[in-house]
């Protein structure tokens, strides 16, 4: 089967230097051609961060370093980047030409590690996989290369919790979203390592892994290869949950489902919940006459061009708690084979009433081309990228944009997951919908 | 020996082909002698910071042909600058009043397996499935590091696309890791056209080839007058424009950097005249630009008129601004030769230029004349720039250099250099659109813009406040050449 991609919305395997340019003090060290760096920022960056972007030390492999190895380049660029850059976590990723031509960079970063240089590596290589998978390799490697190394065996720590989710960067509301679920995971009484963005503590929060009752994960599949090593590595039990919890309804379910999991205390999460619920609902009620009456016309059907936790947690949200009706619903993150149909199975039961199809693609052109043969009975809503705005225009529907590439609109702390995310998703989109009429 | 060879399928990056250079710190003087005399020598860097690659300037010129389309042979990862090339395109379209089309770009996905059993049969398989589903006019491939090196023959596939297909399909050799010079996928692209679509001259025409990004049209304004018709090439061409581009009165280049092979080729191949003067920044260069388009087109009588006729104009308003400007110093950071006419411009406006970070130089163009050489002819006419720094965009001697010298204002050409001028408090200025400062014209428009930096310094000043700082304190009190060393020449680069 041909995989050629038109209309790109993730990257490859070295796109996971987002992944530690989303670590407090995190700075990637990339053994790679020149390009490689400046093109992962391009379709996932919005902005360096604290060492990202053109402050990202790489080897910029040339010529004779594909011809007679690049391991002494490396070692001078590390040696520059642990003088020149204040960090406090450098990760090595190769790219394509270092693992093709095959230089030892797990030697070469060794002899840092035994000097105790806080220093990971990982194969990275573009053609080895996508950014969703490498998150999970980065992330491993970490836990493996750094975190382990300064674990000494403490206690394990009542209510503490690793929360992974959305693949930072990837997920454009990645900053917002983990203030928001750190936020209700408190609320119900944990202690939470977020690992990423402003609510983390950096490298000391990550230094605690090992130490949490269980782990959470919020997502489709990148991630679980995660939660299983923590498994294995330190028997910590984790929770999956399928899907990124936008709104009341899937919030609460989260919250509970975590409660019966990690065995919380009952009392003090559902009065949590019930005052979160209390609040979420005032707004939703207080403009269900909006919803209601708006008479010139308001999307009543969505299609969903979206990774696979995204997708499912709005076709969920707009479906139970906005009453847009599914169409059909396009994941393009390249979604393992294996992960497909468990995936597929919940959008069967995506309300107690419904069922929505959906398919995997990554050939944007071909998805486009299939919403546009749709008849267009009333107004659609369509969640998308930036690549998805002449489908939108052309059809009329209404355009919010979730997924990389964003391009049209600046993210600094919008989140779309919980309570909070659920009321700012509403606002978003009814601010599209209402901008249309003038 | 000629540097332009139609017959083979990759052209020669500009370390071999030009001596190019990337590393260099000493006055400006100092560089153009060396280059000169022909014993330039480049100078590496022990440690570095990422850079650009020659796949993505070499598809900034190709995804905007409106009939052709794009075929990456590359990991996913490598496509990432399609979306933001999409997004230019749009913008052009739009100040062009163009139908919104996007930008037809494909990737063929190269995955692990692929680079154990090659990857030509997906990217001809690709390209099949492209043509039916497209019908373009051509298909350009740009290649990867993966690709090079796991050896697909890439040009057999295109070749045997074209006779199969009856369009060019068009192999454009890219790959990252070959040159440290990113404008070498500028000349690969060209390389491209000039070898797969360009045709030869069916007779003369009163059209004037000009290579370009995709900034403002203002050589209507110039050639219309003059009897000539501006064809702005390659963003915004459709294939048949660029066949006949061999017809043209003569080559205009808005950057040397951008369009030294397109030009020359035109030249040697199909007589095409190039317009070597370097071009038309500050008030003296635009006067020498004007002269030499005026002898290549056969309009000198005219040109002298309009030089005289602008003189009266512009001259008076540019005092006024040279006042204003007194004493202000700057720091210009950009590619060659548009940061070498960003110089000249400051230098007319009277600002004291203290230095400048530039990509990279090129000791000589494709044309092989000196009179081309744009740093030579900013010194000749504004004097030498000490503090003259080649960098291919290393953001860390910048910080340490800007922290140093503390300018009023930073003027910088490429994206990711700003950010620096602004955390530590310098107003600063990058402007996207490379003809806004061309000709008399731009030198006030500079002015203009450069005064309203000046006097907008809310902005940066509580920035500075509030930023934090990747860069060690140690780093910051080292001087900021120290990474840079070893002598190599080019030769052996």
């Amino acid at each position: 089967m041909l995989k050629f991609i038109e209309q790109p919305r993730y990257s490859c395997a070295i796109g996971a230097q987002q992944t530690i340019v989303a670590i407090k003090r995190g700075v990637p060290i990339l053994h790679a051609g020149p390009g490689c760096s400046a093109k992962v920022s391009d379709i996932i960056g919005q902005g360096e961060g604290y060492a990202g972007g053109n402050n990202i030390p790489c080897t910029n492999t040339g010529e004779a370093d594909v011809v007679y190895g690049g391991e002494e380049r490396l070692r001078n660029v590390i040696d520059g980047a642990l003088k020149v850059i204040d960090g406090d976590l450098y990760v090595v990723l190769t790219g394509c030409t270092s693992d093709i031509v095959g230089d030892d960079v797990g030697r070469v970063t060794a002899e840092y590690q035994q000097q105790g240089v806080p220093i990971v590596f990982a194969e990275t290589g573009g053609f080895k996989s996508n950014n969703y998978v490498s998150h999970e390799v980065v992330v491993n490697a970490i836990i493996d290369q750094y975190v382990d190394i300064n674990y000494k065996g403490e206690k394990v720590q009542k209510n503490l919790v690793n929360v992974f989710t959305t693949v930072p960067y990837q997920d454009p509301y990645w900053n917002g979203n983990l203030e928001e679920l750190k936020r209700v995971l408190e609320g119900i009484g944990l202690k939470v390592n977020i690992l990423f963005g402003n609510e983390s503590n950096g490298v000391s929060e990550w230094k605690t892994i090992p130490q949490a009752e269980f782990n959470i994960l919020a997502g489709a599949w990148s991630g679980l290869e995660i939660v299983k090593h923590l498994e294995e590595k330190y028997g910590t039990p984790y929770l999956h949950f399928p899907y990124l919890p936008i709104g009341g309804i899937e919030t609460t379910k989260f919250l509970r489902e975590v409660v019966e999991f990690g065995n919380l205390d009952k009392t003090k999460a559902e009065n949590f919940i019930k005052s979160e619920e209390e609040k979420y609902y005032s707004f939703i009620e207080r403009t269900a006459d909006f919803m209601l009456e708006f008479r010139y016309g308001l999307p009543r059907r969505f299609y969903t061009i979206l990774d696979a936790t995204y997708s499912l947690g709005f076709s969920k949200f707009l479906l139970n708690e906005l009453g847009i009706i599914p169409a059909k619903q396009f994941i393009v993150d390249d979604t393992p084979e294996i992960y497909r149909k468990q995936i597929e199975e919940k959008f069967l039961k995506i309300s107690d009433f419904r069922t929505s199809t959906v398919s995997f693609s990554i050939d944007g052109g071909e998805i486009q081309k299939e919403i546009r043969q749709d008849q267009q009975k009333n107004r659609a809503l369509i969640l998308g990228s930036g690549w998805d705005r002449d489908l939108a225009n052309d059809i009329k529907a209404d355009l919010l944009i979730v997924s990389a590439p964003v391009t049209y609109r600046l993210i600094l702390n919008c989140g779309y997951a919980g309570y909070r995310g659920g009321l700012r998703a509403i606002e978003d989109i009814y601010d599209r919908v209402l901008n249309t009429y003038r | 020996m000629s540097n332009i060879n139609v017959k083979s399928p990759e052209v020669q990056v500009r370390e071999v082909r030009l001596g190019s250079i990337t590393g260099f710190e000493g006055t400006a003087e100092e560089l153009v002698r060396c280059a000169r005399a022909g014993n330039l020598q480049d100078k590496t860097r022990n440690f570095s910071q990422c850079m650009g690659c020659s796949s993505r300037t070499a598809f900034c010129q190709l995804s905007m042909i409106k009939d052709a389309v794009v075929v990456n042979h590359a990991p996913v990862g490598c496509s990432g600058d399609f979306f933001g090339f999409n997004f230019t395109y749009r913008v052009g379209q739009m100040e062009r009043n163009l139908p919104p089309t996007i930008g037809r770009y494909f990737n063929t996905n190269i995955e692990e397996k692929d680079t154990i059993f090659g990857a030509t049969q997906k990217l001809e398989a690709t390209i099949r499935e492209v043509y039916t589903r497209l019908k373009p006019n051509a298909v350009f491939i740009t290649t990867s590091c993966a690709s090079s090196i796991i050896g697909d023959d890439v040009e057999s596939v295109a070749n045997s696309l074209t006779d199969e297909l009856g369009i060019p399909v068009v192999a454009c050799f890219c790959e990252g890791f070959r040159s440290k010079i990113w404008t070498t996928g500028f000349d690969s692209a060209y390389h491209s056209i000039v070898r797969k679509i360009v045709k030869p001259p069916r007779k003369k025409s009163n059209k004037v080839n000009i290579i370009n990004f995709w900034g403002s049209h203002i050589f209507d304004e110039i050639l219309k007058p003059l009897g000539y018709e501006p064809n702005y090439i390659v963003p915004f061409s459709t294939i048949a424009d660029l066949e006949y581009i061999s017809e043209a009165a003569a080559t205009i280049q808005i950057c040397p950097t951008l369009g030294t092979y397109l030009g020359a080729a035109l030249e040697e191949i199909y007589g095409v005249p190039e317009i070597k003067a370097p071009p038309a920044y500050g008030i003296a260069g635009t006067d020498n630009w004007m002269r030499e388009l005026g002898k290549v087109l056969d309009r000198q009588e005219e040109i002298e008129k309009i030089i005289v006729k602008e003189h009266i104009r512009v001259i008076p308003i540019l005092e006024e601004y040279r006042e204003k400007l007194k004493g202000k110093t700057a720091y210009v950071t950009a590619g060659a030769s548009h940061g070498h006419a960003l110089i000249s411009l400051l230098k007319e406006l009277g600002l004291s230029v203290q230095g400048a970070a530039i990509f990279h130089h090129d000791p000589v163009y494709d044309n092989g004349k000196p009179d081309s050489d744009t740093l030579l002819h900013t010194i000749n006419t504004y004097g030498d720039v000490h503090n003259y720094n080649v960098c291919n965009k290393q953001a860390f001697e910048l910080v340490n250099i800007l922290n140093r010298m503390r300018p009023d204002i930073m003027i910088a050409r490429h994206g990711g250099m700003t950010l620096w001028g602004a955390k530590l408090g310098i107003p600063t200025l990058l402007i996207g659109d490379e003809q806004f400062g061309f000709g008399y014209q731009g030198v006030l428009n500079y002015a203009e813009r450069i005064l309203e930096t000046l006097d907008n310094r809310e902005f940066v000043s509580n920035l500075a406040k509030h930023s934090s700082m990747p860069y060690t304190k140690w780093w910051l009190e080292q001087n900021p050449f120290s990474f840079l060393g070893g002598n190599v020449h080019v030769e052996v680069y």
